[in-house]
C-alpha cells in the first residue's frame, strides 16, 4: 500500500518521467494503430519496427555522434523506406502482401543486426547504447526523452484530429474517397508517416519486437467495445495509457522488472479478455446468442409438432407421448425432453405421466409458427415462383425469425389467404 | 574448418526452412512463421527451467509445443472470435514474446539466455559446442548434429507428406473433397515449422530464421512457375546466401546472422529486378518496339 501511495503520488522525479514518457507512448501509436487496423494493415508497424534498427545505424556511422536528433532522423528514413520497399513489391510483383512484410522486417532487421554487430566490434567506445534501440529502455527515460514524447505525441493527436475526416473515408471507402476528390495517395503517406513517427518514438522504450503489439493490441481491444471511430480511438487510448501506467508501476515495484514487456502483457491481457468477453462482438457474447437462438428454434420446432399433431387428430388438448412427437420429426430424445421441460416452465405445456399436452398459451404460439411456415411458403410459391415442394425448407428457417410486422404485412401482401401451396389451411 | 562447421550450419538451417517456407508464402501465412519464431520464447524459457539444462529435446519439445499453441490461438482469436487476421497474429506473438522476456527478467539469475541470442543468435560460437564421446573422440559441433536430424525429419516429411502438402496448399477444397484433413495437414506443417525455429534458434536466432522462412522462397517464387523446382531452388538460394552472407560478416566484422539475411535480400532484389520471365527491368526491355 506504501508503494502504491509512493508511486501515484508522483513525488519521485524518475517515476514521473517514466509514467508519464510511456503513457504517452502507448496512448499516441494506440491512436494511429486504430487507422492501421481498420486499414488491414495492421502488421505493417511490425516491419517498420525492425526496419529502424539500420537506420540508426547508418546515421551513427554517418555522423559519429550519438545525438537522438540524427539517430531519429535515420530511424526515420529507414522505416519510412521499407514501407514504399512493401508497397513497391506488393504492386509490382506477384508477390504477397504478407510475404513482403516478412521479407522487408527480416532483412532491413538483418542489415541493421550486422551494422550494429560491426559498429560494437570497431571499438569505438561512442558506441555503447545503440542497442538500446533493440529492447527499448522504458525504465530508464529521462527528463529529455520526455520532452521528444510530448512533442511527438501532440503531433500526431493534432494531424489526427485535423485530417480525422480525410483518415476515416481511407480507411473505410477508399474508392469514394477518390471519386470526391481526395488526395488518397497523399493521405496514405500521410498515415505512412504518422506510423513511422509513432515506432520511431515508441521503439525507444518498448524495443523492436514489441513495437508492433503498441499499434495494434489497444485498437484490437477497443474495437471489440464499440462501433463509433471516435469511441475507438478514445477506448485505445485510453487502453494504452492505462497499460503504460501499470508497466511502470510494476518495474517500480520490482526493479529487475522491465516495463516495456510488462506494458505489452497488460495490454495484452486486456486485449484478450475484450475478445473473450465484451458485449456484442465477444466470443461469449455471441456463444450465448447462438445457444439462445438453437434453444428458441427447439421449442418452436416442438410446439409445432403439438400443434400439428392436433389439427390432424382435430383435438389439440389431448396429451401426446414424446415417441409420437419423435415419430413425426426427429429430434435427439434428449434435446426434446428438455426443451419440453423448459416449455413447461413457461406455461406453454402440460405433463402427465409419459405424455405432453398444448395449453392455450401453447397452442396459440405453435399455431403463430405454423402459420408463418404456411405463409412463407405461399410468399415463395406465388411471388419467386418457386415450385411447391422446394419451399418447405426454406419455410423451416424463416418461421423462426419473421416479426409481426412482417407478419402482417405478408398477410396484406397475400391478401388473407386461407390455404398454402399443399392445400393445408393457414391458422 | 570453424568456417565450414558455421557455414554448414547456415545451410541446414537454410534447407529446412525454405523448404517449409515455400509452402507457408504459398498459403499467405508467412507472418505465421514470423510469429511463431518469436512466440516459441516463454517454451524455450519454461524448459529451460525445468530441465536446468540446454539440452536440446526438452528445448524442442517445450518450444515446438508452444508453437502450435500459438497457431490454435491465432486460429482461435480469427475464427471463434472473429478477431481481424492480421491483429490476429500481431497479439498473440508480441503477448508470448512479452511473457518470455519477463520469465527470463524473474528467473535472471538460473537462465542462460539473453535477450540478443533470441533475436540473433550467436552462429559463430557453434564450433566450440563440440560434441565429445566418452572415449574422447570427438563428432564436431552438437548444433550440427541436432540440426542435420531436423532437416532430415523435415525433408521426410516433405517427401512423404507431399502430395497432401501440395494439395491442401493450391486446393484446399478439392484436398477436402477427397478426404485429406486440411487441418490436420495444416497443424502437421506448423509443428514442423516450430521444430525448425528451436532447433536452428540457439544457433542463429529468431531473425534469420524469418529470412530463411520467407525471403528464399519469395525469390524462387519469382524464378519459376514449377513447385518442385521451386523447393530446390529456394533451398540453393538458402546454401549460397549462407556461404555469401558468412564471407560478408568476415569482411565487415558483424553479425553472421545478419550477413545471411542481408544476403537473402539481395538475392530477392537480383531476382526481382532481372528474373527472366517475370523481372521488372527484363520485362521493360521487352516492351520496347523490335
Amino acid at each position: 500500500m506504501q508503494e502504491f501511495l509512493e508511486f501515484f503520488s508522483f513525488a519521485d522525479a524518475n517515476i514521473r518521467y517514466v509514467t508519464l514518457g510511456s503513457v504517452l507512448l502507448a496512448s499516441s501509436s494506440a491512436v494511429v494503430g486504430c487507422f492501421t487496423l481498420l486499414r488491414k494493415r495492421a502488421l505493417v508497424g511490425d516491419a517498420v519496427a525492425h526496419a529502424v534498427l539500420p537506420g540508426v545505424c547508418l546515421a551513427f556511422i554517418l555522423s559519429g555522434t550519438k545525438n537522438p536528433f540524427i539517430l531519429l532522423i535515420g530511424a526515420f528514413v529507414t522505416g519510412w523506406l521499407s514501407l514504399v520497399t512493401i508497397d513497391f513489391i506488393t504492386s509490382r510483383s506477384r508477390i504477397k502482401e504478407d510475404t513482403a512484410i516478412g521479407l522487408v522486417l527480416s532483412v532491413f532487421f538483418g542489415i541493421g543486426i550486422l551494422l550494429l554487430t560491426s559498429i560494437q566490434h570497431s571499438g569505438n567506445a561512442a558506441q555503447s547504447g545503440l542497442d538500446k534501440f533493440l529492447f527499448g529502455k522504458a525504465a530508464s527515460l529521462i527528463g529529455e526523452d520526455l520532452i521528444t514524447f510530448s512533442v511527438v505525441a501532440v503531433l500526431l493527436l493534432l494531424v489526427v484530429i485535423l485530417f480525422y475526416k480525410e483518415l476515416t473515408l481511407l480507411c473505410f471507402d477508399e474508392a469514394y474517397a477518390r471519386t470526391i476528390g481526395y488526395p488518397v495517395r497523399a493521405l496514405e503517406l500521410l498515415l505512412t508517416t504518422l506510423t513511422v513517427f509513432a515506432v520511431v518514438v515508441g521503439i525507444q522504450a518498448v524495443g523492436v519486437v514489441l513495437m508492433a503489439a503498441m499499434l495494434i493490441t489497444p485498437a484490437a481491444a477497443a474495437r471489440f467495445w464499440t462501433e463509433n471511430l471516435k469511441v475507438m480511438l478514445l477506448l485505445a487510448a485510453l487502453i494504452g495509457a492505462f497499460s503504460g501506467i501499470a508497466g511502470a508501476y510494476v518495474s517500480y515495484t520490482a526493479p529487475a522488472m522491465p516495463t516495456g514487456p510488462w506494458i505489452v502483457l497488460i495490454v495484452s491481457m486486456i486485449a484478450i479478455f475484450s475478445f473473450a468477453l465484451a458485449p456484442g462482438r465477444g466470443w461469449v457474447a455471441r456463444l450465448l446468442r447462438q445457444r439462445r437462438n438453437r434453444t428458441q428454434i427447439l421449442e418452436e420446432n416442438l410446439l409445432k409438432l403439438l400443434y400439428q399433431l392436433g389439427e390432424l387428430k382435430q383435438d389439440f388438448y389431448t396429451s401426446r407421448s414424446l415417441s409420437e412427437l419423435l415419430e413425426r420429426r426427429s429430434i435427439p430424445k434428449g434435446e426434446a425432453i428438455s426443451g419440453l421441460q423448459k416449455l413447461k416452465r413457461q406455461g406453454y405445456v402440460k405433463r402427465d405421466h409419459q405424455s405432453w399436452t398444448l395449453t392455450t398459451e401453447g397452442k396459440k404460439r405453435g399455431r403463430r409458427v405454423v402459420r408463418l411456415h404456411r405463409l412463407w411458403e405461399l410468399y415463395l410459391t406465388q411471388y419467386l415462383h418457386l415450385a411447391a415442394d422446394h419451399v418447405h425448407e426454406d419455410a423451416e428457417t424463416i418461421e423462426h425469425i419473421i416479426t409481426p410486422e412482417l407478419e402482417k404485412r405478408l398477410l396484406e401482401e397475400l391478401n388473407y389467404p386461407d390455404l398454402d401451396p399443399h392445400s393445408a389451411r393457414i391458422p | 574448418m570453424n568456417a565450414f562447421w558455421i557455414i554448414l550450419t547456415g545451410s541446414l538451417v537454410a534447407t529446412c526452412c525454405s523448404l517449409l517456407g515455400c509452402y507457408l508464402i504459398l498459403r499467405r501465412m508467412a507472418m505465421v512463421g514470423d510469429a511463431i519464431s518469436h512466440a516459441v520464447l516463454p517454451g524455450i524459457v519454461i524448459a529451460f527451467l525445468l530441465t536446468g539444462s540446454r539440452d536440446s529435446v526438452p528445448m524442442l519439445i517445450g518450444a515446438g509445443l508452444l508453437g502450435v499453441l500459438t497457431t490454435f490461438l491465432i486460429e482461435f482469436f480469427h475464427r471463434y472470435a472473429r478477431v481481424q487476421a492480421d491483429a490476429a497474429i500481431g497479439v498473440t506473438f508480441t503477448w508470448l514474446f512479452a511473457i518470455g522476456i519477463i520469465l527470463i527478467s524473474v528467473f535472471a539469475g538460473q537462465v542462460d539466455l539473453d535477450q540478443d541470442c533470441v533475436l540473433y543468435g550467436e552462429i559463430a560460437y557453434v564450433p566450440l559446442d563440440l560434441w565429445i564421446t566418452e572415449s574422447g573422440l570427438s563428432m564436431g559441433p552438437r548444433t550440427v548434429w541436432t540440426l542435420s536430424i531436423t532437416t532430415l525429419l523435415i525433408i521426410l516429411f516433405i517427401v512423404l507428406g507431399y502430395k497432401e502438402l501440395f494439395l491442401t496448399t493450391f486446393d484446399p477444397a478439392f484436398a477436402a473433397a477427397i478426404g485429406i484433413s486440411t487441418s490436420l495437414w495444416y497443424y502437421l506443417l506448423m509443428t514442423a515449422v516450430s521444430l525448425t525455429t528451436v532447433a536452428s534458434f540457439e544457433s542463429v536466432g529468431a531473425i534469420l530464421v524469418v529470412a530463411f522462412l520467407v525471403a528464399p522462397p519469395a525469390t524462387a517464387y519469382l524464378l519459376t512457375d514449377n513447385f518442385k523446382v521451386m523447393l530446390v531452388l529456394s533451398v540453393l538460394l538458402g546454401i549460397l546466401a549462407s556461404v555469401g552472407g558468412y564471407y560478408l560478416a568476415v569482411w565487415l566484422d558483424g553479425s553472421i546472422a545478419g550477413a545471411i539475411a542481408t544476403v537473402t535480400g539481395m538475392e530477392f532484389l537480383l531476382a526481382i529486378l532481372f528474373s527472366p520471365s517475370r523481372g521488372l527491368l527484363i520485362r521493360r526491355k521487352q516492351l520496347q518496339p523490335v
